[in-house]
């Protein structure tokens, strides 16, 4: 049986030289994310911006999207967003959060239960109140933040400094171009948006590691070698093994995407938009950020004789 | 070298087979896992029989999820409203008169009393309201729940303390819980679980209801019943309340309370035999019974106010005195607000209001839309992988495979032992894994066949392959674990079920794809003494 080779045994491909294109184009995509992100372009969902949302499907399989619009916006709860989705007359409402505190966000609901409830099933109701949403929007940055500082506290003991300046400049580029695709593609950023940020710092951290080790390991066999080729050689012994892990989490997370259901999918989307970053910033960011940074002047390289004899 | 002794390859297996057995529970629906444990021998240790099951995320099994938060104003005004009505008494008891009154102040409340020797007299008795807090035997220091101070013209502030409010909010949310569980058990629902949550707050869940309207209508009434009496023309201590179903028309209301719900010992939703009205049958205890009895013979003809959360529902004239301790509220109710009214009588008022901060509701048809989509998902990833992992790795990769799958019940085994939550996220997570869990597989594979290009012997190769890949394999799932773990702290419901069958993902993956994979390919070797690689 002959099998698949994704990618060819033996390679000596030059990854450094893609640095002149992948060093400007992850810069102009950071800034852009920046500068929408401060003119105030996240599409937060009701998680973070408080509010109603609802799920409703038309009993009949046809829902009327012009009337509930119509409907809905005579309430007088403000701008609502009335949205058809799937295949089966579902129809999502977004209410804007409520003046008037906690108890007046239940109103809503109320009066959309009384109107809609005839023609059409109630999928699912969430309301989110101002004080909870408030808390949300702090969890969620304490933990991208927390992470962020786990991740510090990681490479400080797990790798030599230059290695770790690296890697975590790989991994806030793998975060900053996530948010990117939030505020680019004005995709619902939400409480699930923070667990697919996480699981992606977790993956990019993954990538670096995996070439890195490699990296460490040819510095101390090959000793003078200059630090370009050194690290093209790293990517090239690890090379199947990335491209044989990102294929099988973007299968899975292919599978997601395609039959996940609704509900799930804009998770699945991100995290395969992540996969995808992540082994690009492995070999295009952090690796040959390592040229600029200095890889010589790295602990490994001052291993003793012996010890560096031992590691081969 | 490339051996795997007898009592390890037991002891792998044994942990497996275990491990895929405590999964088998969560396999079945409730009637079935019912039948399964009736099904085993009496002789069979308890402790031997896998009884335990994943539980389904509300999101998955549809239902409700509201968070209720003790509102603070509210049990303050409550609290200074028993401490005024608590100074007035002692100022009665010990005859001293407060020029101007009783002051509501922030918090408190204040009093004026210039004469020294009417002070000594009383600041003794207020002293006694203040209650000490902490725990004395536990040696914590605690202040007092009321800070009483006096300036030297005489004026006395009582307020309520930073300590005594917070003391009283976990007070407060202790009785909600005990007043709630009261409530939802009422409604017939099954196995609500009602939890504290933060400093303040009360997390209610319930399985399968599709319309909370009802159940939030039965937490937003504080349910606080009082028997007054409608005030007649000139009287001076009043309420103005608002009459339920007269359009916000107030009338007033004697403040003095004949009975209160404390008082009732049961409350029945009825039909009037004469009417066919819908009301409310209840029954008073002997103190209730008594006093209700003696007001009602002194009050013929006048109009009874019954008061609930400070609105006026009922005024039924007094025909004849009602001694028998029993009676009947009815009014223009529908049977859904009799039905209600009788919940909130039995089950007792709660501390304060409760406010809803966050409802999510799913509906039982999304909840199976979204496990047939879930289990679709996982099907068709694990196919994905398979068909990729045999097609790279050929026998090797069936190797991978069945370590993948041993890997996924591993988990699903983990999580009926802790009785765990699967939600939407955590199938989401399980379909991650798939795809993260052969990692392992696949560094250990490209590693052996670097050593054995490199000129290795296939046996040492192997061996070379699992110990240089097995430091980063520590490593990528050490670092997936950050995430994991942070999440699982941070995130609620939904988010924390990805973190838990992430966490769950990580540690079995060290038993399946390097144990028991190295325990599959030495015994492959052993029996085959391949030449080549076969991959």
């Amino acid at each position: 049986m002959r099998l698949v080779r994704l990618w060819p045994e033996n390679s000596h491909f030059d990854f450094m030289r893609f640095r002149r294109f992948s060093f400007p184009l992850s810069a102009v995509i950071s800034i852009l994310t920046a500068v929408i992100l401060l003119s105030g372009g996240l599409n937060f969902g009701i998680d973070f911006r408080g509010g109603t949302l609802m799920e409703i499907q038309a009993k009949s399989g046809q829902a009327n999207v012009g009337q509930i619009r119509q409907t809905a916006e005579g309430f007088g709860f403000g701008d609502v967003e009335v949205q058809e989705f799937g295949t089966a007359g579902e129809v999502s409402l977004r209410f804007p959060i409520q003046e008037g505190g906690e108890a007046a966000q239940a109103a809503v609901v109320q009066k959309a239960r009384d109107t809609f409830n005839g023609d059409y099933e109630f999928r699912r109701v969430e309301t989110v109140g101002p004080r909870v949403s408030g808390e949300l929007v702090q969890s969620g940055t304490i933990g991208v933040v927390l992470s962020v500082i786990a991740v510090l506290f990681y490479l400080w003991f797990r790798f030599e400094r230059e290695l770790a300046i690296a890697s975590i400049i790989g991994t806030l580029h793998d975060i900053v171009l996530t948010i990117g695709f939030f505020v680019i593609t004005g995709h619902e950023f939400n409480m699930t948006s923070i667990a697919a940020i996480l699981t992606i710092v977790g993956y990019s951290l993954n990538e670096t590691v995996v070439v890195f080790d490699r990296t460490r390991e040819l510095m101390r066999r090959y000793k003078t070698m200059p630090a370009e080729e050194l690290l093209n050689l790293s990517i090239n012994h690890t090379m199947s093994r990335t491209v044989m892990t990102a294929a099988t989490t973007a299968l899975s997370l292919l599978a997601l995407v395609l039959f996940g259901g609704q509900a799930i999918q804009g998770f699945a989307q991100v995290m395969l938009y992540g996969v995808v970053i992540c082994t690009y910033s492995a070999i295009c960011i952090s690796s040959p950020m390592l040229i600029y940074i200095g890889l010589r002047g790295s602990e490994a390289v001052k291993v003793p004789e012996g010890r560096a004899a031992a590691a081969e | 070298m490339l051996r795997f002794s007898r009592s390890k390859i037991i002891a792998t297996v044994a942990v497996i087979v275990i491990g895929l057995l405590l999964a088998v529970p969560s396999t079945m629906n409730r009637e079935q896992r019912q039948a399964f444990l009736n099904a085993i021998p009496g002789w069979v240790p308890s402790w031997l029989v896998p009884s335990r099951a994943i539980v389904l995320g509300l999101d998955l099994q549809g239902g409700s999820h509201v968070l209720l938060e003790v509102d603070a104003q509210d049990l303050m005004r409550v609290q200074v409203t028993t401490l005024r009505d608590d100074v007035r008494r002692i100022l009665r008891d010990t005859r001293v008169s407060s020029q101007n009154g009783i002051q509501t102040v922030q918090r408190g409340v204040q009093i004026r009393v210039p004469d020294a020797a009417d002070r000594d007299r009383l600041l003794p008795r207020l002293r006694e309201l203040a209650q000490p807090t902490g725990n004395a035997m536990l040696g914590q220091a605690g202040g007092n729940t009321i800070d009483i101070n006096t300036t030297p013209d005489g004026v006395i502030t009582l307020t309520y303390s930073e300590i005594g409010t917070n003391e009283r909010i976990r007070r407060a949310v202790d009785q909600s819980i005990e007043v709630i569980r009261r409530r939802v058990d009422a409604t017939g629902t099954t196995e609500p679980s009602i939890q504290r949550q933060g400093a303040d707050r009360v997390l209610v869940q319930v399985p399968g209801l599709q319309d909370p309207q009802q159940l939030k209508a039965l937490l937003g009434e504080t349910g606080n019943l009082e028997f007054r009496l409608l005030a007649q023309q000139g009287a001076t201590d009043v309420d103005m309340l608002p009459m339920q179903d007269a359009g916000g028309q107030r009338v007033p209301v004697e403040r003095r309370i004949i009975a209160e719900g404390g008082d009732l010992i049961d409350a029945q939703p009825a039909f009037d035999t004469q009417t066919n009205q819908p009301i409310v049958n209840f029954r008073f205890n002997i103190r209730g019974a008594q006093r209700f009895g003696q007001a009602t013979t002194e009050n013929l003809g006048r109009q009874l106010a019954i008061v609930l959360d400070n609105q006026v529902i009922s005024a039924p004239t007094i025909q004849s005195p009602i001694t028998g301790g029993s009676g009947q509220i009815s009014g223009s109710f529908t049977v859904e607000q009799v039905n209600n009214l009788a919940v909130l009588l039995r089950s007792g008022a709660l501390p304060a209001k409760l406010t809803i901060v966050e409802e999510r509701t799913v509906g039982p048809g999304l909840g199976r839309d979204s496990i047939e989509a879930g289990k679709m998902a996982t099907y068709v990833a694990a196919i994905f992988v398979i068909i990729f992992m045999f097609a790279t790795y050929g026998l090797f990769g069936l190797f991978a495979n069945i370590a993948l799958i041993v890997h996924v019940g591993l988990i699903f085994g983990l999580m009926s032992v802790l009785e765990a939550t699967l939600t939407l996220p955590g199938i989401a997570g399980i379909v991650l894994t798939i795809g993260t869990a052969v990692d392992s597989n696949v560094l250990i594979y490209e590693r052996i066949r670097e050593e054995v290009r490199a000129g290795r012997s296939i046996v040492s190769g192997i061996q070379a392959g699992f110990d240089r890949a097995f430091a980063t394999i520590v490593d990528s799932n050490s670092t997936m674990a950050i995430a994991a773990v942070i999440l699982f702290f941070l995130g609620s419901g939904p988010v924390r079920g990805f973190a838990v069958v992430f966490i769950l993902g990580i540690l079995t993956t060290v038993l399946t794809a390097v144990t028991l994979t190295r325990m599959m390919i030495a015994l492959w070797y052993h029996w085959m003494r391949p030449k080549v690689l076969p991959f």
